[in-house]
């Protein structure tokens, strides 16, 4: 069982089940659900909001140099080419490109802001308070915990979603993908790497674990949540 | 304010709890209260700072103890009480229980219309104000100096509109930091960069 419930047993979920459940019975007494609400929400947390749309994303990136031209220079535009939007409030994205050398992972401190319409509603463990309080500090020992060890002449940048600017990371091309379609390469992009606690260019993993882990877009499997 | 939620740079907290490709919510009533609020927010009953500012008041052992989702319930259970959509010993009647809300909010603050405006490559300080209202900018970037490298377009004043005052929108813009110098001789090296209003701002008179 993970932290996301492990810190409560089954009374207490039981307990938190009716605390939600009284609050919609307040805004059902006063008429304010719409009809499907509820079906309607679950649609958009579950399948709409994907990290498939940002996979897509920074697949056109790596395969289109005009278009990763106008991601770097405004974003959202860029994003609105493929269908994508972001919530009103979202007023600025900023794609953060990774090189050999760099390496960009986010966060967000103060609560958990993340681009969601893009990489889908964010993980459980980048909502908790270890990952929180530490990637700001003491980032290169968290990603070497959480599988990624960068060598030392990579330079790490962090970014903290304090304000209403939204992030995405475009995670380094992998060499063995020389070649593949745009769809074959969106397939290998995972919430995590744009997120920025794994790469995908095999750069910080341990040695012997690429040759069993290298993801295969090209037969159509999925290696991401 | 000064809260349990600004949590960047705290030590004593061990690994992250990682498990890539995990599902979306671990429970059903995950789904339903984050439903629940955003549907708030689309009716108007409390807007996106006012959400944040909710659970930041939420008692700090509530707030360190609870999970994700149960700060998102409490802070949003709370405005709809404070905004007079429900009672609250209604809710507690519903739920069985004693149904704990965030603590009172305080005053906000206003922001001033900005006379010009910050470029990319300025060298500026984060003003060493201590506030008890909301705000955005997280402790360990109190006082310290940054460069800008970028700048978004203009959003309202989180530190008014999170209490319900008419806020200003201003530019924020995005810093970049060294965690050497936010933590001198106690981090890992690593550039940390924090989007701020521009109300948090000063321009970097003299030696740093």
């Amino acid at each position: 069982m993970n932290r996301a419930h492990s810190s409560i047993g089954d009374h207490e979920e039981a307990l938190m089940s009716r605390r939600v459940e009284a609050l919609e019975k307040a805004f059902e007494a006063k008429g304010l659900v719409p009809e499907n609400y509820f079906d309607e929400f679950h649609v958009k947390a579950t399948q709409e909001w994907s990290p498939e749309n940002g996979a897509r994303v920074v697949a056109r990136c790596w395969t289109d140099t005009a278009f990763r031209e106008r991601l770097l220079g405004d974003a959202i535009a860029a994003v609105a080419e493929l269908g994508y939007s972001m919530p009103e409030h979202q007023r600025k994205l900023i794609a953060l490109e990774d090189t050999p050398n760099v390496h960009n992972v986010i966060v967000c401190t103060l609560c958990s802001c993340t681009a969601f319409t893009l990489l889908g509603v964010a993980p459980h463990w980048y909502k908790d308070l270890e990952y929180r309080a530490r990637i700001v500090r003491e980032a290169r020992t968290v990603l070497r915990e959480m599988g990624t060890d960068l060598p030392e002449q990579v330079e790490i940048r962090v970014w903290d979603t304090t304000a209403d600017t939204r992030y995405i990371v475009i995670p380094a091309r992998p060499a063995y993908t020389q070649g593949w379609s745009e769809a074959e390469l969106a397939r290998i992009v995972t919430k995590e790497s744009m997120i920025g606690v794994s790469r995908l260019d095999g750069i910080g993993k341990a040695p012997g674990a690429d040759a069993a882990e290298v993801p295969d877009g090209r037969s159509g499997g999925r290696v991401h949540g | 304010m000064d809260g349990m939620h600004d949590l960047g740079g705290k030590e004593g907290f061990g690994k992250v709890d990682y498990r890539p490709g995990g599902p979306v919510y671990h429970a059903s009533w995950h789904e339903r209260i984050h439903a629940l609020s955003s549907l708030a927010r689309r009716l108007g009953i409390f807007n996106m700072d006012e959400y944040r500012h909710a659970i930041e008041r939420m008692a700090p052992r509530h707030y360190l103890a609870a999970s994700y989702y149960e700060r998102v319930l409490i802070g949003s259970a709370t405005l709809c009480v404070e905004k007079g959509c429900v009672e609250h010993r209604q809710l507690a009647r519903w739920s069985g229980d004693d149904f704990p809300l965030s603590g009172a909010i305080g005053p906000g603050r206003l922001n001033k219309p900005i006379a010009s405006t910050f470029s990319i490559g300025d060298v500026l300080r984060v003003k060493d104000e201590h506030v008890s209202c909301h705000v955005r900018v997280p402790g360990y970037v109190r006082g310290k100096t940054g460069t800008v490298v970028g700048r978004s377009p203009a959003s309202p004043f989180p530190d008014a509109s999170a209490h319900d005052m008419p806020a200003l929108s201003e530019p924020t813009y995005q810093l970049r930091f060294l965690s050497t110098e936010l933590w001198p001789g106690a981090s890992e090296e690593a550039s940390v960069y924090v989007d701020l209003f521009q109300s948090y701002l000063e321009p970097c008179t003299g030696a740093p």
